[in-house]
């Protein structure tokens, strides 16, 4: 067993009042992929926001430890510099500013606090094309305005261009199946096995069962009513195919119950 | 990240707040026909000029302030103002060396160097410091290819029949209720004249300052461009700041001939008030440009943050064939600040086409309305306009308002009108957040966007400076 990257200890979040999670346990180690699933409303893309810090959202127990630093005592913006990326499922977007000064903007932020040198834009045109190629993007995209007119699948892809390009400790990515047909589900899960890394990990939220057949996870975890009441390996996500959630809830309240 | 950061992007103190301790010469508060013939005998003005105020001072009297704008304030005392104050002059001004030291520190302290030498290169400033015009820089440049570029007041004395034959022909002293005071009791402004066929080698530029307390600023610009010739105009405006609010009703007219381009671009920083909405400039004016001529273009470009109150809408008139009228604004509030401003396009002529880009921002507990008048005459055919009314939310405590109103007499136009509304909100501020942008960076980097269409328009020293005034201007309203 390697050392843990993040810690995940009694998590519980609220939102406008209401107790969305409920005592989430987690431990994500350097390689690993872990998959977040679970039915409508259980809770799963809170626990990325929380995690990342969305301000809407109040931690009301337990901690998170990325790298032995507490994540909820440092600012949305920190979190990220210390290596935590969010794939987003609905990313914003800004017309007007051109996609290559957004990137480069982020990847010199979070680059300078890593205590390493920023890029001017002829010396970042060079690493994002390398990114571009590695991904299969093309490079029109960063001239466009960030996400602005961008399709479903562009969207993600901008998304994991992103991730390439701050190469973060760890990367949750949130429903990043959601509105992609088959094909453009293909390359977005192509460019996510491209940035697998021994040294860092991936957490995928998501509601279907497809997209881990493009990156297979080493566990599957089934989040509902903001616990996680069942943790297998991938071939658990496959079972959640065919049979649905309600069998693993019903195991849950039986094992709870005795 | 939540309202207090956005609130502390928003507010930032005003820059130019300060008062110049100068002698100033000044007709007493209040309005009758002694005071308008006070003010046009101290401007030792042609009978016709009196003439002129006398008539539209006689028909303001019957008119009523307008009720219709989108904008709250307590009544205005017009007889609580002063109509003329100038600093006093020591004597007629032979060069800039001899414009008074404190005046001369006054405008360097606000970026806008009297001397030609520190001058930004390639652009001609005149400066107007309360009600008249303290010096013109470049004219000596400019007079050898025939521009003339100079005060209101020298232009009444130097060239009266230019001055006769413009004056009034765009905007007419019963045109509103604003522009018929501004015609009684104007007391400078700036001239501009560009001969056929000149192309003006540099950028001409008017910078306002309005200094003493209680007076109001009334200035009167005009601008004829004539055959084929092109002219790019800047202006510019700061004032101090007084817990009392100060009427602004400036009248500026353009006239473009034969295939001329007049393009006019103002970056307006007028003092707004304080947080709670006292003080301020209320700025009352009327803009207007006449494509006289076949084939002649006008465009208006400007940047609204200041003042209390505006309520302005540069418009084009376009009569002669094939002419274009153009408008691209930006208008930002924050705190107690109210805006109802727009443009109007008046298609006359055939063929003509305008464009309308607005974005207004919207931050503090402010209003930002955008009103706008297509109107295709009946023989307008084959005129063309779009249209595009953005505005931005920043909070949840201002407002904003689209009036598009669009009047079509001639069956082969076209028009087309799009509006969005976009908020700055917490999801915006946090998807920037989680790349490790922090909420400054990214404010200001959403507003950049949102206003490059306009900012495009802008010549680049102004382009650069109205980017920096809506990063202050927005300081501190995030969250």
């Amino acid at each position: 067993m390697s050392r843990v990257l993040l810690q995940v200890q009694g998590l519980a979040a609220a939102v406008a009042g209401v107790e969305i999670l409920k005592g989430i346990d987690l431990i994500v180690r350097p390689g690993d992929v872990h998959a977040i699933m679970g039915p409508n409303g259980s809770g799963k893309s809170t626990l990325a926001k929380v995690l990342a810090g969305h301000p809407a959202y109040t931690v009301t127990r337990g901690r998170a430890l990325l790298d032995d630093h507490d994540l909820f005592a440092m600012q949305p913006e920190e979190r990220a510099r210390a290596g935590l990326f969010l794939g987003f499922q609905y990313p914003i977007e800004v017309p007007g500013v051109a996609n290559s000064t957004f990137l480069r903007m982020a990847y010199n932020t979070v680059q300078g606090a890593r205590g390493r040198d920023e890029l001017d834009p002829l010396e970042f045109d060079d690493f994002v094309q390398a990114k571009l190629q590695l991904l299969g993007i093309d490079p029109a995209f960063l001239e466009r305005s960030v996400n602005d007119g961008f399709s479903g699948g562009e969207k993600k892809r901008n998304e994991i261009l992103q991730m390439a390009l701050l190469e973060p400790r760890l990367a949750i990515l949130d429903e990043l199946d959601s509105g992609l047909d088959i094909d453009a589900l293909r390359i977005v899960a192509n460019g996510v096995n491209q940035l697998r890394r021994s040294d860092n990990a991936i957490v995928l939220v998501t509601h279907y069962q497809r997209l881990l057949n493009d990156v297979v996870p080493d566990y599957v975890h089934v989040i509902d009513d903001g616990r996680i009441i069942k943790t297998g390996g991938k071939e658990l996500a496959l079972e959640l195919e065919s049979r649905g959630y309600d069998w693993v809830s019903e195991e849950y309240r039986s094992r709870q119950a005795a | 990240m939540s309202g207090a950061v956005l609130q502390h992007l928003v507010n930032q103190p005003y820059k130019h707040g300060f008062v110049t301790q100068i002698e100033a010469d000044v007709v007493p508060k209040g309005l009758d026909e002694d005071v308008i013939r006070r003010i046009s005998a101290k401007k030792n003005e042609p009978q016709w000029l009196l003439e002129f105020r006398l008539q539209a001072y006689r028909h303001w009297l019957t008119m009523k302030e307008p009720a219709w704008p989108n904008v709250k304030y307590p009544k205005i005392d017009f007889q609580d103002i002063i109509y003329y104050s100038a600093p006093k002059p020591k004597s007629q001004l032979k060069s800039m060396d001899e414009v008074d030291p404190e005046l001369r520190r006054t405008f360097e302290k606000l970026g806008v160097p009297l001397h030609e030498q520190k001058a930004l290169a390639g652009v001609a400033v005149d400066v107007i410091f309360d009600s008249v015009s303290v010096t013109t820089t470049y004219k000596q440049r400019l007079a050898e290819v025939g521009v003339i570029f100079c005060s209101f007041s020298e232009a009444v004395r130097d060239h009266p029949e230019l001055v006769r034959k413009y004056l009034g022909s765009v905007v007419p002293h019963t045109d509103n209720f604003y522009a018929a005071l501004n015609s009684a009791v104007f007391t400078d402004g700036s001239f501009c004249y560009i001969p056929k066929g000149v192309r003006c080698p540099m950028e001409l530029s008017t910078y306002f300052r309005i200094n003493t307390q209680e007076s109001g600023q009334f200035e009167r610009t005009l601008i004829v461009a004539e055959d084929h010739s092109y002219v790019s105009y800047l202006e510019g405006c700061t004032a101090p700041k007084f817990d009392t609010n100060q009427l602004h009703a400036a009248v500026v007219e353009l006239v473009a001939l034969d295939n001329a381009e007049i393009k006019y671009s103002t970056v307006q920083n007028w003092y707004a008030g304080d947080a709670n909405g006292v003080g301020g400039i209320y700025n009352f004016v009327t803009k207007r440009g006449l494509c006289k001529g076949v084939g002649s273009k006008i465009s208006w470009t400007q940047v609204e943050t200041g003042s209390a109150i505006t309520w302005k809408y540069p418009s084009c008139v376009l009569l002669g064939d094939n002419s274009i009228g153009e408008f691209y604004s930006v208008a930002l509030t924050n705190h107690h600040q109210q805006a109802d401003t727009g443009t109007k396009m008046v298609h006359i002529g055939r063929n003509t086409r305008s464009t309308i880009i607005s974005k207004g921002i919207s931050a503090g507990r402010s209003n930002n309305s955008y009103r706008g008048l297509v109107k295709i005459g009946p023989k307008a055919s084959n005129a063309r306009n779009y249209s595009q009314c953005d505005s931005m939310l920043i909070g949840d405590a201002c407002g904003a308002n689209t009036f598009p109103y669009i009047q079509v007499h001639n069956n082969t136009a076209r028009v087309e009108h799009e509006a969005t509304t976009s908020k700055i909100g917490e999801d915006q501020l946090f998807y920037f957040a989680q790349r490790g942008i922090g909420a400054e960076e990214a404010v200001s980097m959403i507003i950049n966007g949102f206003c490059r269409d306009v900012f495009t328009q802008l010549p680049m020293e102004f382009a650069v400076e109205a980017t920096k005034l809506l990063g202050l201007k927005l300081e501190g309203s995030v969250g």
